[in-house]
């Protein structure tokens, strides 16, 4: 199984410069410890005390996972990931 | 140093006063690794108020997925300060995420929708350090072809 995730420039430390990398999960949840395993930090930055942090969107084929069950979202062979910081401020 | 066209700089202005009380934002898209802001892109406040805001989370799909297949990246993110100066609050600086992008502040706080100059500040704002620096306006791009023989 494999899934494409997105990088977003700030994120890009975490994946030695890629904008795009593989992971497995059958859920986001799932994905996310996958990517940790590889990426080590990156879970951090996706997760605030085991929910996705309000100003990080994740989307999966075109949709908000906050529409789509969030963390607990499923995912399948082929699927795109993509993640993209809140564009936000005061 | 951020260089942006009169035309640009004029769009910009133009959406802070008019979405005055409440904060305007957009980007404004060039190619990969030129730091030209070429492209004006005005968003909606998904907040609509006067002291945040936020693009909405599908705009902004739609936004990073249009500037991908053109190779483009925000070179510039701008928003306004409608009550404060021109310069980037904690919660900007906070949530700034774009490492290669110039800030951009407009402050409509003293003539509001009404014509009269604004303050417009740009900003890198990087591991939440914030560094102003300078703007230079060139003459539109569009002004520059046409006297091109």
């Amino acid at each position: 199984m494999a899934i494409e995730v997105r990088i977003p420039t700030i994120l890009r430390p975490y994946t030695d410069g890629a904008k795009a990398v593989e992971a497995d999960g059958a859920t986001l949840t799932a994905l996310i410890d996958d990517l940790e395993g590889n990426h080590p930090g990156l879970k951090d930055r996706l997760l605030d005390n085991g929910d996705l942090r309000r100003f990080v969107n994740v989307y999966i084929n075109d949709e908000d996972v906050r529409f789509i069950g969030g963390l607990d979202a499923e995912l399948a062979d082929g699927d795109q990931v993509v993640v993209l910081p809140a564009v936000a401020g005061g | 140093m951020l260089t942006i066209d009169q035309a640009t700089y004029d769009a910009i202005v133009a959406h802070a006063k008019r979405d005055h009380p409440d904060e305007a934002c957009g980007i404004v898209a060039g190619p990969e690794g030129s730091d030209r802001p070429a492209r004006f892109i005005e968003m909606i406040n998904a907040a609509g108020s006067p002291t945040f805001y936020e693009f909405d989370s599908t705009d902004l799909f739609q936004l990073y997925k249009d500037m991908d297949e053109r190779d483009e990246e925000p070179v510039v993110v701008y928003h306004s300060h409608t009550a404060t100066e021109a310069y980037p609050s904690r919660t900007d600086i906070g949530l700034a995420s774009e490492p290669n992008a110039h800030y951009v502040l407009v402050s409509t706080r003293e003539h509001g929708n009404n014509d009269g100059p604004v303050e417009f500040r740009s900003y890198r704002i990087i591991d939440g350090v914030v560094t102003e620096e300078d703007v230079t306006i060139t003459p539109p791009q569009k002004s520059q072809e046409e006297s091109t023989p």
